[in-house]
């Protein structure tokens, strides 16, 4: 079983979906599309856990490794793996795609046959993008995955999609250009493009600097940090619902991926370099946005800015190098990725009710709505960070990480606790709490059958997250405890280098 | 036995959770299921009650505590972390504490809360609130404390805010959670020190290693200080705020929005007290840290007076009681802080029982003036509501500090062991507290006489529908009377006495040389007796103010209008946190969005070069612009680059 190429097969066959829905189906019976679909991004979940059942926690290398020559001639390879550090970002890719199908079951009325293609695309690239293991694949895959994006937010986005659109396309165009120069500067340095190797290759320290700033430039917009962040707000609120939890629960992902997989790894000494940029952009990002959360009238708006304060303890998380901060930084992208994930399906589900996002419009929802106030509260606090729930343990966990390394930073950051409580209580007790005295909401329905089988792996999964994280973090542990040596080895020999210099 | 008792309510929760969502709408039905509902909670309570006095006589004096480990909760590089419950006599005094008291409101709340109709959404609040409550007393490392101590504050949350229609109820709610967060920063970060400090958080065996590490130092904030003692005070800040600690005490009164039953449990006798609770727990490591204690000294005895100060001039029957609490923990604190940790925990049970006695109290008072809680419109009922009345007396007797209820045991032992303890912030503390004792001692007679004598202020229907409550809401009024009557005098000996030691075993630490609680025995005859003077004048001239000259107030409040009012309006301090911290968030909110992310970041970046570059575009041609062509043209630009790159390097 071990020679099956598992990882290209969960990577391919959502497009297998694709060809289906292309072949098959005409016209009329363009609703069938949803159940290939929706089959299609099942198996493929189905798939991705036979990597999760089969990982060696054990090992630090890259693990299903497949490896075939693609452009031999410049030594560009098709070469995929997983480690612990991207193997659940898989499974959180295949996870959520399914229920992003299912969130658009009745939702979405035009054009309903592109819109599965572009998720299950999507589903391909996003896949292909955490196992690359070649620097020109990983790219492909990720700027890849910009495409069914923007298509998704300008023909199923809302009135201002063409601004949102534009702007998402400003930014990630800036970032992509300088990112792919860094690539090539990397490939005539070290002479290959292929990830394992170039993690070991010492670049350098000079061009350390030049290159860190280059991919800084493109996942610092994905992640988004302040103050590269203001398309995310836009780009949301456009978005149709499922394209928001794709948006938030993997894109986002890709900055601090790119982060633990390049930056850091690769360019150490400009790492140490620049940790205190990261950790004031950070930190500004975390008070920031919270604050600014608090301001906002709209749901989506609202949830936008949170994930911002939130992106933002990943990255402190990730440059405090300590097991800590970086196995908190994982998991922390993963648990907001279920979380912001469901957050926006939340706002969706009321959306598709009345057609508003704007908060002043709802109040009194726990009254007909008793369900969904209970989802939502389960989430709610989950964003907070109650102890219990998938939130607090990437939050703690970050925190222990820089507390350790700085604590004046760790404590700005902990500001986030009380502020990203403020905004979320405000929220919710706006939507859900107060008398229901609006007349479009009294006959409000409460969660479909639908809805509740959207939202019952989300919330099982965020607790289970929160009770017994060691299902995942033991995945972790091997790969970042590697990494970390590796990061110190590499600066510390560049430390003597240096004094052997003088 | 043991994980029964914690995890029982749990249970009922769940089990009443889920009436709560799937129970039937008909009337009828409805009735049977929150029946039911009340059966299961009720009866989850009890049987956690029963096995809690099981434990409490099975945990051996003095003896090894016992560790039941459940699972591995977070384990990372040094960090190593499980859910587990560990059992010794402070986690079993506190255990019957709360099932006593929760078992006590859950039968209250059956006729308290009849007419409502959420009843299995209120009794699954009230069990979930119990089972953090003893995931909190039962934690052997600090992260499981912090799991029940949040989850109590979130229990807290949903009941202050369970009339969910009222808006002061909802703002009351989030500002118990936002300002109990606050504490909560601290305490996080506390948390963190000590693993930087010990490289564990489990308790055990931070306290082994605490001596030493007696001098160490590290640089923390920037600033070289010593390590205990920024571990200290940083749990103390998370205490001060679930304890409603001067500074973080606002939320308090205004949690009173909530259900009377959930006053009485939540924000009396058991999750307000956990402030303290954490600092005994904790006492080795206090113990090292001579600043921290007196931090803790200064801030419980300030509390004790301020607090009380507050409390003689409100007029809602509720906010009285809850400034009085406010003030009760402000004493149980001082007490930790001159190192007398088993008579702080003393008066926290003494209190649990006649704080929650008094809610509940006035709860009956409330429900029989149809839900009038103003004082004003009360007087004259005590005819009408005799047994209510008996036990309002108790209860306020044994808040007074007047033999041989309870209060008057651990008051005193309070109170004598900040004397002896003959430091200077001890002496502040004692006088702190006798000056908080006369005022208590007002404040309850002036409840007292207020709400029951005097001519009938309320209006004719009012008063033609006073009754006394049934059976099911007097019950537990007696069971806590009991508490509140002979607690003191049965506890005195094991708690603080001789029996002391033996009793606590290694569950409170003191240090050598820290003797305030033995000295407190042995203190000069007028400091055991100005307790009772000062209760006993207070009483006096509340009476005097209420009772037989009930203009003398009036005038007094005119003639003094500035301090009147100062107090009245709680010393301004909530308009000073709306002016310094809550208006400029929100303004900052709005400012930052309209201006930084709006004007400046947008409108240098992504507007700013789009405008430029639709004015360059629209020159060069008016070739259609759709979005897929915006994708196809990023990686086409991204294969120029790197064809040309190649040719140019080749």
């Amino acid at each position: 079983m071990s020679d099956l190429p598992i990882l290209s097969l969960v990577t391919f066959t959502p497009l297998v979906g694709v060809a289906i829905i292309l072949l098959l189906i005409r016209g009329e019976d363009e609703a069938r599309a949803k159940h290939i679909a929706l089959l299609t991004s099942g198996v493929t979940f189905f798939m991705s856990l036979f990597i999760w059942g089969n990982f060696d926690n054990s090992l630090a290398t890259f693990q299903f490794a497949e490896k075939a020559a693609w452009l031999p001639s410049l030594g560009i390879s098709y070469h995929m793996g997983v480690d612990g550090i991207s193997m659940f970002f898989v499974i959180l890719s295949t996870f959520l795609t399914p229920i992003c199908i299912l969130s658009a079951w009745v939702v979405i009325k035009k054009h309903i046959k592109e819109y599965m293609i572009a998720f299950l695309i999507l589903e391909t690239l996003m896949v292909g993008m955490f196992c690359a293991l070649d620097m020109i694949l990983f790219y492909v895959f990720f700027e890849g995955v910009l495409i069914p994006m923007y298509l998704i937010i300008g023909i199923w986005g809302g009135p201002r999609r063409v601004y949102a659109s534009f702007k998402f396309f400003l930014y990630t165009l800036l970032g992509s250009v300088l990112m792919l120069l860094a690539m090539f500067a990397m490939y005539f340095e070290a002479g290959t493009t292929d990830i394992p190797t170039l993690l070991t290759y010492n670049f350098p320290a000079e061009m350390q600097t030049w290159l860190w700033l280059a991919f800084f430039a493109s996942f610092a917009v994905k992640v988004p940090m302040w103050p590269v962040h203001t398309w995310l707000p836009d780009a949301h609120v456009e978005a149709p619902t499922a394209g928001s939890v794709i948006l938030a629960g993997v894109l986002l992902k890709m900055g601090g991926y790119g982060f633990l997989r390049f930056s850091i790894p690769m360019l150490p000494l400009a790492t140490v370099d620049f940790t205190p940029l990261i950790y004031t952009l950070s930190v500004i990002a975390i008070i920031y946005t919270s604050l600014v959360a608090l301001a906002q009238e709209d749901m989506k708006k609202l949830i936008a800015y949170s994930s911002v304060a939130h992106m933002a303890f990943v990255t402190i998380g990730a440059f405090s190098l300590t097991i800590y901060g970086i196995e908190g930084a994982i998991y922390q992208m993963l648990s907001h990725g279920v979380v912001s994930a469901a957050l926006f399906l939340i706002v969706g589900v009321v959306y598709d009710r009345v057609h508003s996002r704007e908060i002043a419009v709802y109040g009194g929802l726990v009254e007909k709505m008793p369900f969904y106030a209970l989802t939502f509260m389960i989430f709610m606090l989950a964003s907070v960070g109650l102890p219990g729930t998938g939130g607090f343990v990437g939050e703690i966990l970050v925190l222990m990480g820089i507390f350790q390394v700085n604590s004046i930073v760790a404590a700005f950051a902990a500001t986030g606790l009380v502020l990203g409580a403020a905004y979320m209580l405000y929220l919710y007790r706006r939507i859900i709490f107060g008398a229901l005295t609006k007349d479009n909401l009294k006959a409000i329905k409460d969660l479909s059958a639908r809805e509740v089988a959207i939202f019952a792996p989300l919330a099982i999964v965020t607790i289970w997250m929160g009770i017994y994280p060691m299902t995942f973090l033991d995945v972790m542990h091997v790969s970042v405890e590697n990494l970390i040596t590796n990061f110190n080895q590499a600066v510390a020999a560049a430390g003597d280098g240096a004094v052997a210099a003088r | 036995m043991y994980t029964a008792a914690v995890f029982l309510p749990l249970l009922g929760a769940f089990l009443a959770g889920l009436i709560a969502l799937f129970g039937p709408e008909d009337e009828h039905k409805k009735h049977k299921w929150d029946t039911i509902s009340q059966i299961i909670t009720c009866g989850g309570l009890l049987t956690s009650a029963a096995l809690s006095i099981a434990i409490f006589f099975a945990v051996p004096n003095g003896g090894e505590a016992q560790v039941i480990k459940l699972f591995d909760w977070i384990n990372v590089g040094d960090f190593q972390v499980a859910w587990a419950l560990k059992f010794d006599t402070l986690t079993a005094v506190m255990m019957i504490v709360v099932t006593g008291v929760s078992s006590m409101v859950h039968v209250y709340s059956v006729g308290y809360m009849h007419h409502d109709p959420s009843i299995p959404r209120f009794m699954s609040y009230l069990s979930l609130f119990t089972f953090f409550m003893l995931m909190l007393v039962t934690a052997s490392n600090l992260l499981q404390l912090f799991f029940g101590w949040e989850g109590v504050g979130l229990a807290s949350y949903l009941l202050i805010g369970f009339w969910y229609k009222k808006p002061s109820a909802n703002a009351a709610a989030i500002k118990a959670f936002l300002v109990n967060r606050v504490g909560d920063f601290g305490f996080a970060l506390g948390i963190f020190a000590i693993f930087m400090l010990f490289g564990t958080i489990e308790m055990d065996a931070i306290f082994a290693a605490v001596e030493s590490h007696k001098d160490t130092t590290f640089v923390i904030f920037g600033l070289e200080v010593h390590a205990i003692t920024a571990c200290a005070l940083l749990l103390f800040v998370g205490a001060m705020g679930k304890s409603a600690q001067l500074g973080l005490h606002t939320w308090l009164p205004d949690a009173m929005e909530g259900p009377t039953p959930v006053s009485a449990l939540i924000h009396a006798a058991t999750m307000v007290t956990a402030g303290v609770f954490l600092v005994a727990r904790m006492s080795p490591l206090f113990e090292y840290s001579d600043t921290a204690l007196a931090v803790v000294t200064i801030v419980g005895a300030s509390t004790a007076f301020f607090a009380a100060t507050i409390g003689c001039v409100q007029n809602d029957i509720k906010r009285v009681i809850a400034y009085s609490t406010c003030s009760q923990l402000g004493y149980m604190f001082f007490a930790c802080g001159v190192s007398a940790y088993s008579a702080g925990i003393f008066h926290l049970m003494t209190h649990g029982f006649f704080k929650a006695l008094l809610f509940l109290g006035a709860g009956a008072v409330i429900h029989a003036m149809s839900d009038e809680q103003d004082m004003r419109k009360m007087g004259g009922i005590w005819k009408l509501i005799p047994v209510t009345y008996a036990m309002m007396w108790i209860g306020n007797l044994a808040l007074m500090g007047v033999p041989p209820f309870a209060g008057y045991f651990s008051k005193d032992i309070v109170l004598e062991a900040a004397y002896a303890a003959d430091t200077f912030v001890g002496t502040y503390a004692f006088w702190a507290g006798i000056a908080a004792a006369f005022m208590t001692a007002f404040y309850s007679g002036r409840l007292t006489f207020m709400t029951f004598h005097g001519k009938p202020r309320a209006d004719e229907t009012v008063m033609a529908h006073v009754h006394e409550s049934p059976k099911v809401m007097l019950i537990p009024l007696f069971v806590l009377a009991a508490g509140a009557v002979l607690a003191g005098y049965l506890g005195y000996e094991n708690f603080v006495g001789h029996n002391a030691p033996q009793f606590w075993g290694s569950a409170i630490f003191v240090l050598e040389g820290h003797n305030a609680l033995e000295n407190a025995h042995h203190v000069a005859a007028w400091v055991k007796y100005l307790p009772l003077v000062v209760g006993i004048s207070g009483m006096l001239l509340a009476a005097l103010f209420y009772l037989w000259v009930p203009s003398l107030p009036g005038a007094l409040a005119g003639s003094f209008q500035g301090v009147y009012k100062f107090v009245l309006n709680k010393w301004y301090v909530d308009e000073l946190y709306d002016f310094l911290f809550v208006r400029p968030a929100f303004y900052l909110g709005r400012g930052l969005w309209k201006s930084g992310d709006g004007a400046v970041i947008d409108g240098v970046g992504p507007d700013g070069v789009a405008a430029a570059t639709r004015n360059i575009a629209q020159r060069f041609s008016r070739m259609q612009s759709g979005y897929l062509y915006h994708g196809a043209f990023a990686m086409m630009i991204g294969v120029v680059f790197f064809v040309s790159w190649y040719i140019l390097m080749k």
